[in-house]
């Protein structure tokens, strides 16, 4: 009886799921559809409580608990900003459990298991540890705990690929002969040498990628979890995890204009040959923020571009600000979002919604590009490679072929930047030395500020 | 291979295919919340994670369990919690004049 218990809770769960993601499709419908996912949740819990193997609680509680006390800072506390370490620490929580429940797993069956489960619990643990310690090093690169440049030494990707041929011959030799313990461990161990070096050569704008295709093998670890012990729910909410992190990595590489292929055998973030054409002769024109402001006062369009540095200094807050208060001077402001802006998908939507920006002013990159023409100003905050003209025009530069917003169509153009460094690639920026381009220089917070205070006084 | 293996993969392709289906239709704007809901649910290893702490092992496997159960439940703790705070920002226009946040 129980069983039938355990699997309509499991059912009704995994139902609950996918309806918990098809209400994320649009955002007035979407806390209610992952409130009720929540619910799904508490069910799939409360039906495994009833299995009869489960003898003892002790360590049931002990895990809930702590686990409790850890998750609810981790969702009450962590600021927006963070949000993708965050989410990469969570990967690798999510493939520790796959991983220890596959270890548990073969201690205790490895003398009586078949060759498909064993198979699905080599994936799961393969899969699994190296999704822990990549989550980590990603974590490590955008905690800046470790550089989040790309560390490279010469002959890497032929190491790489001698480590991950090992593990896969040893996966086959544990799946035909489940009984060698070692060489199991072993394997784990490989794995998370594999997961720190698929990592080390990426670099912080490379992160989206990252962070999405870890996003999808924490995802099939759980389905291979739900493989190597029969149990479908887990099969499907990590097959859903995993397609939503391959679909997410497939958009992120095109956007960045990588093959998929590159993206999956890591061997992205190698360094650039600089055979991009160079700026040498042109002129920058600096702009003050009085004009900046009066420019900005009596535009009819404004078209804000955000990128990693407006998130670096937190200035979505001050944006919000001056927006409003273009606003009120009778002008319209849009937000042109660049898919790979910030350091995971969708990152600039959540720190604009946060500092109270309409998500319906908030626009993707194919729905905004036709409209820069007809913007008075395209105010650029700390983005760089997404709206180099270069990946338009110029096939000698690294990013060629990489959709960029628009910007350079705008009537004019105000730049916020730090200084004239070139940004992740490495490359010039040809927009900042257009004749319409006038550039702003200092931290974009402290910049927003003194237009904000301009835009009062006028 | 057993015929339960089978129908096993039926669920995990039919599944693959359904949240593909569905996750194409998120939009951009939500792909931060997408990711941590997706992580919310991965949490559904606790599910796993929960049979091999309880199911009176030696202590090394309850041990490894216990483990997995605490990052199972920080997942879908934390997950759930920080996909419903940030679902909660998302707002149109009309309803934030409402409110009447704007400053300044």
């Amino acid at each position: 009886m129980s069983e039938y218990l355990i699997q309509a809770a499991y059912l009704a769960a995994s139902v609950l799921f996918i309806l918990g993601l098809k209400s994320l499709t649009r955002p007035d419908s979407a806390r209610r559809g992952m409130q009720q996912a929540a619910v799904g949740m508490l069910l799939a819990v409360v039906g495994t409580l009833l299995n009869h193997q489960i003898v003892r609680y002790d360590w049931i509680i002990g895990g809930l608990v702590v686990g409790t006390v850890v998750g609810i800072p981790l969702g009450f506390m962590v600021p927006m900003t963070a949000m993708p370490q965050r989410i990469a620490i969570s990967h690798m929580f999510g493939a520790l459990a796959a991983t220890l429940v596959g270890v548990v797993e073969y201690r205790e069956a490895a003398g009586h298991i078949d060759t498909m489960r064993m198979g699905a619990l080599g994936f799961e643990v393969l899969f699994g540890a190296l999704t822990v310690t990549g989550s980590f090093m990603a974590f490590g690169k955008l905690q800046e705990l470790v550089p989040s440049r790309p560390v490279t030494y010469p002959g890497q990707n032929a190491v790489n690929i001698a480590l991950f041929a090992g593990t896969l011959g040893l996966l086959v030799w544990v799946v035909l002969h489940p009984l060698a313990g070692a060489l199991f461990y072993t394997m784990i161990a490989l794995a998370l040498v594999i997961g720190i070096s698929m990592v080390l050569p990426i670099g912080g704008a490379d992160m989206p990628v990252v962070i999405s295709l870890l996003n999808s093998y924490a995802g099939l670890a759980s389905s291979a979890t739900g493989f190597a012990i029969g149990n479908n729910v887990l099969i499907i909410a990590g097959a859903l995890d995993g397609a939503s992190g391959f679909l997410l990595s497939v958009l992120m590489s095109k956007a960045m204009n990588r093959s998929f292929g590159n993206v999956l055998f890591g061997a992205f973030g190698s360094p650039v040959a600089a055979t991009a054409r160079t700026t040498e002769g042109l002129s920058v024109r600096s702009i003050s923020a009085e004009d900046a402001a009066l420019q900005l006062a009596y535009a009819k369009l404004v078209i804000v571009v955000p990128g990693y540095g407006m998130a670096v200094a937190q200035a979505q807050h001050q944006v919000r600000e001056l927006a409003h208060l273009i606003e009120r001077h009778g002008g319209t402001v849009k937000y042109a979002i660049h898919p790979v802006a910030g350091r995971m998908p969708g990152h600039m939507n959540v720190l604009l919604a946060e500092a109270d920006v309409p998500y319906d002013r908030l626009y993707d990159m194919e729905e905004i590009n036709d409209e820069f023409e007809r913007a008075d100003v395209a105010l650029v905050i700390g983005a760089n490679d997404v709206v180099n003209p270069a990946a338009r025009s110029d096939r000698g530069s690294p990013i060629y072929g990489m959709p960029i917003l628009n910007v350079d169509k705008a009537h004019s153009i105000i730049v916020l930047k730090r200084s004239m460094n070139p940004g992740f690639a490495g490359i010039e920026n040809e927009l900042f030395y257009d004749p319409k381009t006038s550039m702003l220089f200092g931290d974009a917070k402290a910049s927003l500020t003194r237009l904000v205070a301009e835009v009062k006084n006028l | 291979m057993t015929a339960i293996d089978i129908v096993e993969l039926y669920v995990f392709v039919l599944a693959a295919f359904v949240g593909y289906q569905v996750i194409t239709r998120v939009p951009p704007l939500l792909h931060t919340p997408l990711m941590s809901a997706t992580n919310a649910i991965s949490g559904i290893s606790l599910v796993g994670s929960l049979v091999a702490a309880g199911a009176n092992h030696g202590t090394l496997s309850s041990l490894l369990g216990a483990i997995a159960v605490g990052s199972a439940t920080i997942n879908v703790v934390g997950g759930f919690i920080i996909t419903d705070r940030m679902l909660k920002m998302f707002r149109r226009a009309d309803k934030i004049d409402k409110t009447g946040a704007p400053r300044g």
